[in-house]
């Protein structure tokens, strides 16, 4: 049950290598605006195309970056995360070839946080140690693991935090008070808000249930909120970041790379009215 | 670790962790359903009402008990151990996938749940659970891959005519898998009114237990069965496994009878030296699929392959977390047999019994040949026949290479 007393979370982890994360939502805050997280599948449509626009987001205006690992079966995502996933195993693009594409971005930006964004299995393959080791080498600040919930996470969480990386927690609709303490026990860097019931590029959320979700969140951590699925215009980016702290794009945005339409235009205008919305 | 069990029927624990493997590994947009469904499904199983109804439709829907037959042209032929086939195939809808089916659909309707999803890879499951939505009233969604709508065109259509959708899938690989991940995905995003009826010991807690439950109904007639017909229990027991339910369900009452020799029996495809197999505690390693830790077909990157079995209902990358542990717990034997030997034993048994089985309990049949000669006479074999075989008459035509109006 939702009470005033009820034990406010705070981020455990905050080595000098993972501060990147809240420095830059402390630098948002300072500006007065929410932030654009963009989501781009690594080696979609193939490992040099995707380098390129993986190093142009930050100039376009990506506050912070979520790199997406391919896995053959994307449970949670709808069609276009799916096929990027496709077209980026089928042009070869392997969990190393991912680190690699990560570190070489790092050779050119030291500041804008990366998260990778995946699913469990090619992790636990990799082996969770070196995969903590190795993620943190490559430059990442963070790691989303979509089939992870807090019942599974522990055997993550400790790898990760002792090389520096958080593991940011995802919370739905469907997670109610009940289950808040146990998803923010594993939380670190932000909170990731998942805004409907569904899957991703799918259905679009109302801006006044995602700014209740939020408050309520906010009621129990200190951690940012970012929320994303189903944003596709510079206006609902606007919106959903005023809802919370950063509006996630990542269907649109992977959806333009498959049409080859110039991506990080988009990027810009998504930018543009992130930066427009005042809080 | 063996030596330090008392009871290998014991699991899963309450996060449905059988030894490393199972689990719960979903989004957590589905947790608090998986939750909801694990605490009906505690509560079921503590209402005696709930085991009567389900006993009651078993009994006089399904047509249970299944016969525990003794196999007298095969046993003869073989020459060895005495083997008898516990005949799932005889009940309604032909195979041992209703067993299961009945008890998630009575356990939906106390959920108030409307809307019913369900995979399915040859359409054996989809058309049991068709069946019960039929039965109920209740509105069913079919997911299936495009692949196993165009070789399971038979399957499809009963489905259709039970008033189901089959909705086809095309992504990834369009079978079996990928159909379980659309499910998945509809699930996400129908989260109030639907229930996710899953066809075998897989996906996450509570499914591989509640499922075990449902089909240990197997096992324990063929105990009660057996003792009634030979005074004594059996020693030995062989089931397919694709995801593995009608093996779970025989082996789990009899795990703790330290004197039974168990044995699985894995698809083996082409080989298990070749990449065309679906062999995956035989040939795959542990990984974390569709919502638990298991033995999967997996690259070395851990990305998922491609399962290949003459038998669709076997074409499954994965395998239930209870047989991951008891194949590491050294428990049960894990085996495989090809789509050859499947054929040579389906047509056998065909032929010896007047028994068509379906290609997944050919499977056994085949494992049961190579064992039974070897073995002395009075060996108890109790053989998992766990379908019948019309729904692969198609399959078996083009494998032999004959025209189904031609001469064999």
């Amino acid at each position: 049950m939702e009470t005033a007393t009820a034990p406010r979370h705070r981020s455990a982890a905050t080595t000098p290598e993972t501060g990147r994360i809240q420095a830059r939502f402390a630098a948002l805050k300072a500006e007065g605006r929410g932030g654009l997280v963009t989501y781009v599948m690594a080696g979609d449509p193939d490992r040099e195309a995707s380098q390129a626009i993986l190093n142009g987001l930050p100039a376009a205006g990506a506050d912070i970056i979520e790199l997406g690992m391919p896995f053959s079966d994307p449970m949670a995502d709808g069609p276009t995360i799916q096929a990027a996933g496709q077209r980026a195993l089928k042009a070869g693009q392997t969990l190393r070839g991912t680190l690699e594409m990560l570190a070489r971005f790092r050779e050119t930006d030291t500041d804008t946080p990366v998260v990778l964004m995946g699913y469990y299995n090619p992790i636990h393959s990799w082996g969770v140690d070196r995969f903590a080791a190795d993620a943190a080498a490559a430059g990442a600040d963070g790691v989303i693991i979509v089939d992870l919930p807090p019942e599974e996470a522990p055997e993550l969480t400790g790898p990760l935090n002792a090389h520096g990386l958080h593991l940011i927690m995802l919370a739905a609709p469907t997670t109610d008070a009940a289950r808040m303490p146990a998803v923010l026990a594993h939380a670190g860097g932000f909170l990731y808000y998942v805004s409907i019931t569904g899957i991703t590029g799918t259905r679009s959320a109302d801006e006044t249930q995602v700014a209740e979700a939020v408050a309520r969140l906010r009621a129990r951590t200190d951690l940012p909120v970012a929320v994303g699925f189903g944003i596709r215009t510079p206006e609902q980016a606007a919106a959903m970041a005023r809802a919370g702290d950063a509006a996630v794009v990542g269907s649109a945005l992977v959806d333009r790379i498959a049409k080859g339409e110039d991506a990080l235009a988009y990027v810009a205008a998504l930018a543009e009215g992130v930066r427009t919305a005042r809080a | 670790m063996t030596k330090a069990l008392n009871t290998f029927r014991a699991g899963a624990d309450e996060n449905g962790h059988f030894g490393i493997f199972g689990g719960r590994y979903v989004a957590e947009t589905l947790m608090p359903l998986i939750l909801e469904v694990d605490e009906a499904y505690q509560a079921a199983r503590a209402d005696p009402a709930f085991q009567a109804e389900l006993d009651g439709y078993l009994k006089h829907y399904v047509g249970r008990p299944s016969p525990l037959y003794f196999a007298r042209r095969l046993t003869e032929h073989l020459g060895g151990a005495k083997i008898y086939f516990k005949r799932e195939d005889l009940n309604h809808t032909g195979a041992h996938k209703v067993n299961s089916c009945m008890g998630q659909i009575l356990l939906a309707r106390r959920m108030g749940k409307t809307r019913i999803i369900a995979e399915t890879g040859a359409g054996q499951h989809g058309v049991a659970t068709a069946t019960v939505c039929a039965l109920f009233g209740l509105k069913c969604v079919i997911y299936m891959g495009q692949t196993d709508i165009e070789r399971q065109a038979p399957n499809v259509f009963r489905m259709k005519l039970l008033g189901a959708e089959v909705k086809s899938v095309t992504s990834g690989s369009a079978t079996l898998k990928d159909a379980m991940n659309d499910a998945m995905r509809d699930w996400v995003a129908n989260v109030d009114d639907t229930y996710y009826l899953i066809g075998t010991v897989a996906g996450p807690h509570p499914y591989p237990t509640m499922v075990r439950d449902f089909q240990s109904v197997i096992g324990d007639e063929t105990r009660a069965q057996i003792l009634e017909q030979e005074g004594r229990l059996p020693d030995s027991l062989v089931a397919c496994i694709g995801g593995g339910s009608n093996a779970m369900g025989m082996f789990h009452p009899f795990l703790d009878d330290p004197t039974i020799r168990i044995v699985g029996v894995e698809a083996a495809g082409d080989g298990i030296d070749t990449p065309r197999h679906a062999a995956s505690m035989t040939g795959g390693r542990p990984g974390v699929l569709h919502g638990n830790r298991t033995y999967l077909l997996q690259t070395e990157d851990g990305q998922i392959t491609e399962a290949h079995s003459i038998s669709a209902g076997l074409d499954y990358p994965g395998v239930g977390p209870e047989h991951a542990w008891l194949k590491d717990t050294g428990r049960v034997e894990y085996v495989p047999i090809t789509d050859a030997e499947a054929m040579t034993a389906f047509q056998e048994t065909t032929r010896l019994e007047g028994i068509i089985p379906a290609l997944e309990s050919a499977h056994a049949v085949a494992q049961a040949m190579k064992m039974a000669p070897d073995l002395p006479k009075d060996h108890l074999m109790v053989l998992s026949m766990s379908g019948r075989g019309d729904k692969d008459v198609n399959t078996v035509a083009r494998e032999l290479g004959v025209e189904m109006g031609g001469s064999l």
